[in-house]
């Protein structure tokens, strides 16, 4: 299969490419320090940083996972808009204590049940999964204009808006609960036998299953809890900006992909560290952040992302190259 | 005994799709019979000449083994900077509207060929990182600003028809020039696929890269070729939409991708490589066309095309891995032991 | 009145150099034209380094010679290596799956022009000219990936006959046919070489090296041992010459008593690949399973394993009829499987030794949370390291590190840490080195007396009737005959199989 031999890039990623990459992110960082003339650094802005990294870091945690398979989600930011649509539609539609409770529960339900259609489509019937999440995705962007009719939906009860808003000692809401997922993602990539059965099988697939392991449900969870990440990620979301519609923050799924890769995980699968993705993450948020200083607009911005991941991936086969 | 053999492969997708479009064909025509009123059909296909293009540059990189999700921004790209060169400079010549965006597609096709080779990175990452560069810097540059001030040779040139009737009502129709550009787009591809040595060789690399490495096949020149292709045609269709919007707006094209990627990959191409034929392409095209006509026609509201376009890739897509399934299982059966 | 038959290619004090590793040391060879030429050597020996050098993949050191019909070169590169009509059929064959038999025998027409149109009717005029030189028929507008192995095969030897090879390197060409496939092949050989083209054979299969082959050199360490004529060798000199030492089979002392059978298959039958098998396997007891290639064992084997579902048939497991959905069913029945492709079906090579050593087992690593133990998982891995003696420079480097022997080994223990009732070993010494290959007899051998039943799967007789109790004979998918230890010699079984 041409892909997979084009995809040789396993060779790539090791250690020396990671100090490389850092010694990129960190030479961004210094510049947009630069540019911004040290306002950067400010603690509302580093502040402003901890309040938006959640979503950018849910969402990468999100779409980590297949590629360490080897695969890739296109549809989790998909996927987060409309489990935020449905949530938003409980928690403007009804009033109570349980409102609240009740929309998180629905919410992550929804992204459950993308998580096992991929997950069926993925492990099942072996639809290649950049395929099957692109149905996915355009499938459910339509569901979610169907149901919105293009409107957003704004007003949340305040319990909501805390998730998304509020801080506990100091600590931005949206922080802890990245942070829970960090240290859940390390747990279970690092701690578990799905987790050491995804590496396994990012890597060789054939000889995993030969060895025992079902590797069909190995993909369908791993489609399950990426969608389940994209669910928490939207209740971030929607709780942030107290409003949900149907097609927001398509650009961040380019930035999932780059984060992931930055932060060493293989396109071909096999390998990435939890850790790895977490710096990065920091690093591109306060990046972002710094365009958003600079009054860079989005397309500014998302024409800057794709030139850095370029970037990065010409650095890194050169550096392959030299070995 | 030779002869069948061959006419066999065509017993394939190819022929499923041809069944499926004329048993959709005819309900539709039965739901509403203005559907196959040929007026209807010339605007189908004029309407759709755009995504047919696309697909046919999208076919030829699939084969290769490759993809592109850039081809909406260097669309978009060309056509801006065409738009902005006949509109500033009142160039009223229609050939020089329409020689612009091709080079300037072939040209940023090119810079994927580069990338895609030297880096070795999947060309989906690839091309979604030059979506993002080409679109974001065109914005940027451009505000999005709108250009709809067009010469008169520009303005006119849609309307030129081969095959001209007129209908009762006394209003012209017939079959749309750029249908044409579409007609001669998918002869041209299905030559150099089938007639010419690059085009075989882009199915060899499509088939086993290593062992067209080995054979000596320059991989490198295959792929400039395949990308540049897709980035001319880019450039082409994008002249094809400036047309039948008789408008550019620079947002318009980009989002499209999803379209063009369902029409190839209902056609019949892989995303592995090495497989894919023009006439599956087309009736790719023409399927997609008609669901959505028949959407319109039944008056089901915008918002749902996608919700069955999506539905239909994952169904066409489930039915191609299934069948690979089965066909691999006969295949370990055939090499026993 | 003696005919001079001059030589196609000479090579003279080849030397290659990785690093501080001589992969090649002072290597001559020469092959004459119309010649069958073998070259046989153990992993490691520079079998591949040698070929690379001769298609000119990769230069040796200053100061060796090739020479091609009289004309010297320092240095070949892989066009003018290919244009002097040196050509390879890979192990992987390198076909175009995607395209036509003829357009995959003619691919040199594509190449050799840089742009054009194509000239389909020479395209199938060649296809059809070179078929008919080799006597065989396939139809030429078959897709490649439709057809079988051997007739692929078939294919890759014809396109090296259209771009006009006069020395075809054959690359294990064998591993992956039938006898009559083999058969077939050795006649077209022979064929080829009385029109004058020289054939480089590379082979571990030492009875086809010594039937097909004219003249053997024999590689070791990267030097050259020698080249002999066909006559002056045999299976047991070849193998010394290669190893430098004789391959000791430990025979099987312990007997067979009667013991419970711990697997029964009655008339186990998969379309298309086996037919009504039935046997018996004893707890204590190795089983060798032999046969022709194509007759079904890896099949059979997988249906054990219940990766390969049976269409009719029974299968009882300590007496209990069961019926596996999947190889976990087959595991948790105490079955374990050592897979015939040990780099693809094996071992996930790029991750580390000690991932490979517990994936079967990570339920005996796991805390009381549920979550695996690194401590545990450490301790165990160094444990099966230590136990089988497994040569690794860590835990931690990737399986690719290994050398075959050891990367076998790996596969066994991981599976015998499963504590098996049944293990089923699918070719397990193919491709290893003779010392490699003693210690799995021995562990094998230690596992029987340790009351595990073992299926013996392998190519080999010499291999199976040293080492088993008993011998299934497998022809055309069909179990045709079961022989205890001494009642049939390593001879007769090798006629068994080939008449």
């Amino acid at each position: 299969m041409p892909i997979k031999e084009l995809l040789n890039t396993r060779m790539i990623f090791k250690k020396t490419q990671a100090t490389v990459l850092g010694f990129i992110l960190i030479f961004l960082i210094i510049l947009m320090t630069i540019m911004t003339r040290g306002k950067l650094l400010h603690l509302s802005n580093l502040q402003a940083v901890a309040f938006q990294l959640p979503l950018l870091g849910t969402l990468t945690l999100a779409q980590m996972i297949p590629m360490i398979t080897g695969g890739i989600d296109l549809s989790i930011i998909s996927t987060a808009n409309l489990s935020g649509i449905i949530m938003a539609f409980i928690l403007t539609k009804l009033s109570g204590w349980y409102t609240t409770p009740l929309a998180i529960v629905v919410g992550v339900a929804v992204s459950l049940v993308v998580g096992v259609l991929n997950g069926i489509l993925v492990a099942y019937i072996s639809v290649p999964a950049i395929i099957a999440t692109l149905g996915m995705m355009i499938f459910i962007r339509g569901v979610a204009l169907v149901l919105t009719r293009g409107y957003v939906i704004a007003g949340f009860p305040d319990s909501f808006v805390f998730i998304g808003n509020g801080d506990i000692f100091g600590i931005p809401m949206p922080f802890i609960i990245f942070f829970a997922l960090i240290l859940l993602m390390l747990l279970i990539l690092n701690k578990t036998r799905f987790g050491f059965n995804l590496y396994m099988l990012g890597s060789n697939i054939t000889a995993t299953e030969f060895s025992g392991v079902n590797v069909k449900r190995v993909l369908f969870n791993t489609h399950l809890l990426s969608s389940l990440l994209a669910g928490v990620a939207s209740i971030i979301m929607i709780s942030r900006f107290n409003a949900a519609q149907a097609d927001y923050g398509q650009s961040y799924l380019l930035l999932t992909v780059l984060a992931c890769v930055l932060g060493g995980v293989n396109p071909a699968g096999g390998y990435g560290k939890v850790m790895g993705v977490f710096a990065s993450i920091v690093v591109l948020q306060v990046v972002a952040t710094g365009f958003n200083l600079l009054g860079f607009s989005s397309h500014l911005a998302n024409a800057l992302w794709g030139l850095i991941l370029l970037i990065v991936m010409l650095i890194n086969r050169m550096i392959s190259k030299a070995e | 005994m030779m002869r069948k053999s061959r006419w066999k492969i065509y017993n394939q997708t190819e022929f499923y799709l041809f069944i499926v479009l004329i048993v959709l064909s005819t309900i539709l025509a039965f739901v509403n019979p203005k559907f196959l009123r040929l007026e209807n059909i010339f605007d189908l296909l004029r309407n759709y000449t755009f995504l047919g293009i696309l697909a046919l540059g999208q076919l030829v990189v699939l084969i290769s083994g490759g993809i592109d999700v850039s081809f909406t921004a260097i669309a978009t790209v060309s056509q801006y900077i065409m738009g902005v060169i006949i509109s500033k400079y009142y160039i009223d010549n229609i050939l020089v509207a329409l020689a612009i965006p091709i080079p300037i597609g072939i040209a940023l096709g090119l810079v994927n060929a580069l990338l895609v080779y030297y880096t070795r990175v999947h060309p989906v990452i690839i091309t979604i990182s030059t979506l993002n560069v080409f679109y974001g810097f065109l914005m940027f540059i451009t505000s999005g600003r709108w250009i709809y001030k067009f010469p008169p040779s520009f303005r006119n040139f849609v309307q030129i028809k081969i095959l001209s009737f007129t209908s009762a009502k006394g209003t012209p129709y017939g079959l749309s020039i750029l249908t044409l550009f579409w007609i001669i787009v998918a002869v041209m591809t299905w030559f150099i696929l089938k007639h010419t040595n690059i085009g075989r060789k882009i199915y060899a690399v499509g088939g086993n890269l290593e062992a067209a490495r080995r054979a000596g096949i320059n991989i490198f020149r295959t792929y400039i070729f395949v990308y540049c292709y897709m980035g001319g045609l880019a450039g082409l269709a994008s002249f094809v939409q400036a047309q039948l919007a008789q408008i550019i707006q620079p947002n318009a094209i980009v989002g499209k991708e999803l379209d063009v990627l369902a029409a190839a990959i209902l056609g019949g191409a892989s995303v592995f490589g090495g497989s894919g034929t023009v006439p599956g392409a087309i009736l790719g095209v023409l399927l997609i066309a008609i669901i959505k006509n028949g959407l319109v026609l039944m008056r089901i509201p915008a918002y749902w095309h996608q919700v069955v376009m999506g539905a239909i890739i994952a169904g066409a897509a489930s039915v191609t891995a299934l069948q690979m399934k089965f066909k691999s299982r006969r295949m370990v059966r055939k090499n026993a032991d | 009145m003696e005919e001079r038959i001059s030589h196609f290619l000479i090579l003279r004090n080849i030397n290659k150099n990785y690093g501080g590793v001589k992969a090649l040391e002072k290597v001559d060879l020469d092959i004459m034209e119309g010649e069958i030429h073998c070259l046989v050597g153990e992993n490691g020996s520079g079998k591949s380094t040698l070929v690379k050098i001769i298609t000119g993949v990769v230069k040796p050191e200053p100061g060796g010679k090739i020479e091609i019909k009289g004309e010297s070169f320092e240095f070949l590169d892989p066009l003018t290596s290919f244009l002097k009509g040196i050509h390879v059929v890979h192990q992987d064959l390198s076909l175009f799956p995607n395209l036509s038999v003829a357009e995959n025998i003619a691919i040199h027409e594509h190449i050799m022009k840089k742009s054009g149109l194509v000239n389909w009717k020479r395209i199938y005029e060649v296809a059809d000219r070179v078929m008919k030189r080799l006597g065989i028929y396939i139809d030429p507008h078959i897709q490649v990936e439709k057809l079988s192995v051997a007739d692929q095969q078939l294919v890759a030897i014809c396109r090296s006959l259209a771009s006009d090879a006069k020395l075809m390197i054959l690359d294990e060409p064998t591993s992956s046919l039938t006898s009559r496939e083999v058969e077939r092949l050795f006649s077209i050989l022979r064929d080829l070489k009385s029109r004058g083209i020289s054939i480089l054979f590379i082979s571990h299969r030492l009875d086809e090296v010594l039937d097909i082959g004219e003249r053997i050199t024999v590689l070791k360490d990267g030097k050259k041992v020698g080249t002999f004529r066909k006559e002056e060798l045999d299976k047991k000199k070849l193998t010394y010459l290669m190893t430098g030492r004789e391959l000791a089979f430990v025979r099987r002392s312990k007997g067979l008593e009667k013991k419970v059978p711990i697997l029964k298959v009655e008339n186990l039958t998969k379309y298309g690949q086996f037919e009504n098998v039935s046997f018996e396997l004893h707890s204590g007891e190795i089983l060798g399973l032999i046969g022709p290639r194509g007759a079904g064992r890896t099949e059979l084997a997988l249906s054990l394993f219940g990766m390969n579902p049976p269409d009719s048939g029974r299968i009882f497991v300590e007496g209990k009829e069961v019926s596996f959905k999947s190889n976990r069913d087959a595991i948790k029945h105490g079955i374990g499987y050592v897979p015939e492709n040990r780099l693809t079906q094996g071992l996930v090579l790029e991750q580390s030794v000690k991932n490979n050593l517990v994936i079967t087992i990570l339920e005996r690593i796991l805390n009381d949370f549920r979550l695996i133990d690194e401590e545990r998982k450490n301790k165990v891995a160094e444990e099966m390291v230590r136990k089988f003696g497994i040569k690794t420079a860590g835990m931690d480097v990737a399986a690719k590190t290994l050398s075959g022997g050891n990367q076998q080994k790996v596969v066994l223990a991981k599976w015998i840490s499963t504590a098996p009732k049944i293990l089923i070993l699918d070719g397990p010494t193919m491709g290893i080195d003779v010392a490699a290959k003693e210690s799995i007899y021995r562990l094998v051998s230690k596992l029987a007396n340790e009351g595990i039943a073992v299926l013996f799967i392998s190519d080999e007789s010499s291999e199976v009737t040293a080492n088993c109790d008993r011998i299934m004979l497998m022809k055309n998918r069909k179990i045709v005959g079961v022989f205890k230890k001494d009642e049939i010699s390593e001879e007769e079984l090798e006629r068994r199989i080939k008449e």
